[in-house]
């Protein structure tokens, strides 16, 4: 047992020293007053009831998880089927691989130059405006492409899809093929298998990739503030709107409170599926 | 699955328009950093020129590109080989029982469930109460690694979950210590996906944004520096400076899965060599 332990000894250390300290530091600031060039320490509440006390938080937040549940339902769609075509219309090994790489390596590239694709695509004179003028489908240019909740959402899809594809693909594998086959067999139509037998085998993948999905973009600030161009609000972006204004204790209140809403989410999910059982 | 029936084709087609939607932007963007001098954000093409990627070389064109760049690919190796390393040890450590398991593995979980934002506020408040500065290589570092080591500690789960155990117990058998069967039986077959976890190591550094943002000190790294310049610049260098950084990750990707391939070669290889032995 010593010598697993200094082996885990590394990891250890390294998650107390900037995950666990930092944010047990959060929640001792959180309580912290302060002016406008210091933080005294304190033991006050009027970080949490400016939070509490405030419409924009409750309207903040409203629209933080309007854009998690609609990124989520996206994701969801399109993750499920580009992870069923993966596993179970891909036969051979090799193309397998190959498919899944190709979806992997955007993700392995840079979030914000991603995020800013898009402008040359969306905007006024974007590629999708000219064609459809060029193809008279509209008269005048669509403004509500870019910097807009559209914009947003389908950066959120096109930043975070994988997250939900990997998860899904990753259980699909585990299926075992003879159920299908015996599904097939009984007389179940190709839909019947997979509302009766794939959907409910992929739940814990399902459930991990909405965990990665929702917490991501609960959190997220930096997309918002590129595609939505200052039109939406979220919580992330309002912890780093006070932080500008050096208000410390009062971005850390806010953010123990969406620390809290997260982990409430992440919670549920998980009363949902038992995703122990994946690990 | 039953043939080429109309699913299939659906199948494909839909495969075929995500792929498109992940590489279309990209493209487009890839396109327009060849803008001419005159060229604007947008299309259609004034011309076609590298003037743009002349543009990364000048200092008041896009700021510190080059030493904002330098940083992050240092951070990134650094992070890649603790990373590599923490996580094989861990790995290790949770093949056995020990107490405290369960703890430091929900903790790691959480490292990867918590905001980035919280993470990178917490650390940036940290260390202003202790009175110490911020900066890449420090703070910066450590909030780098709680994204990625859990990426590897997972993975290194699946290996070993699939990992014969024969293997060593033949070593042991045949007289070999702990360290000689860690060194030339267990991290010769399992190195490949070591390369894995250094591969995501590197690019998870490399393209961190979140976390790095008030745990970064004054010298920013490459995310940070291109999330600034697209408040300010509105000339097609933004693009071009996607394109390079893009390109290096492409390039990044194609050396570590060239290694990747060598080394299920090889270790293929050796496996049969030993068994015609046998």
């Amino acid at each position: 047992m010593v010598r697993a332990w200094l082996q885990a000894a590394p990891l250890a250390l390294v998650v107390a020293a900037f995950l666990v300290v930092p944010i047990a530091t959060l929640a001792v600031v959180s309580v912290w007053d302060y002016t406008e060039y210091d933080l005294i320490p304190d033991f006050v509440l009027t970080n949490y009831a400016d939070v509490f006390g405030s419409w924009v938080t409750y309207a903040t937040y409203a629209s933080t998880v309007r854009f998690a549940a609609l990124t989520w339902l996206v994701t969801l769609a399109i993750g499920f089927w580009i992870a069923y075509f993966l596993a179970f219309h891909v036969r051979s090994k090799t193309w397998q691989m190959v498919l899944f790489l190709v979806c992997t390596i955007p993700f392995l590239t840079s979030n914000v130059i991603r995020s800013i694709s898009w402008i040359p695509v969306l905007g006024r004179n974007g590629l999708v405006n000219s064609a459809l003028l060029h193809l008279r489908v509209i008269d005048q240019p669509l403004e509500f492409l870019l910097f807009s909740d559209f914009s947003t959402v389908l950066s959120y899809v096109h930043l975070y899809a994988l997250f939900m594809v990997v998860p899904i693909f990753n259980t699909m594998m585990r299926i075992d093929r003879a159920l299908i086959e015996a599904a097939v067999d009984a007389g179940a139509s190709g839909w019947q298998v997979v509302r009766d037998v794939v959907i409910p085998l992929s739940k814990p993948g399902i459930a991990i990739g909405s965990i990665f999905v929702v917490t991501l973009v609960m959190g997220d600030f930096s997309t918002v503030r590129l595609m939505s161009g200052g039109q939406s609000a979220s919580v992330g972006l309002m912890i780093s709107n006070q932080l500008a204004y050096l208000q410390y204790p009062a971005a850390a209140a806010n953010a123990m409170v969406l620390l809290a809403v997260v982990l409430a989410i992440v919670a549920g999910m998980m009363r949902v599926v038992d995703i122990r059982k994946e690990l | 699955m039953h043939g080429r029936t109309p699913g299939c084709y659906l199948g494909t087609a839909f495969f075929a328009l995500f792929v498109l939607f992940l590489y279309g932007p990209l493209s487009a963007i890839f396109v327009l950093s060849f803008q001419g001098p005159d060229g604007g954000l947008t299309f259609p093409m004034n011309g076609w020129s590298v003037h743009w990627f002349g543009a990364l070389l000048e200092r008041q064109a896009v700021g510190d590109f080059q030493g904002s760049f330098l940083r992050s690919f240092e951070l990134g190796a650094v992070v890649m080989a603790a990373t590599v390393a923490i996580s094989l040890s861990a790995g290790l450590a949770f093949r056995r029982r020990f107490r405290g398991a369960g703890l430091l593995f929900y903790v790691v979980v959480a490292s990867l469930i918590i905001p980035s934002i919280l993470v990178s506020l917490g650390i940036g408040l940290l260390f202003r109460i202790l009175d110490l500065d911020t900066a890449w290589w420090s703070s910066g570092l450590g909030a780098h690694l709680t994204w990625t080591l859990p990426f590897g500690l997972l993975i290194m789960f699946a290996v070993f979950n699939r990992f014969d155990k024969a293997y060593e117990e033949v070593a042991r058998d045949q007289g070999a210590t702990g360290a000689q069967t860690l060194r030339h039986v267990v991290v010769p077959i399992i190195a490949p996906s070591l390369v894995g976890v250094g591969l995501l190591g590197f690019t998870l550094s490399y393209d961190e944004f979140a976390r790095t943002l008030l745990a970064v000190g004054t010298d920013l790294t490459l995310p940070l520096s291109i999330y600034g310049m697209t408040t300010n610049i509105t000339t097609p260098v933004l693009y071009a400076l996607g394109t390079v950084t893009t390109g290096f990750s492409f390039a990044v990707i194609a050396v570590f899965l060239v290694a990747t391939r060598w080394l299920q070669r090889r270790t293929a290889a050796r496996r049969s060599h030993v068994t015609a032995r046998t």
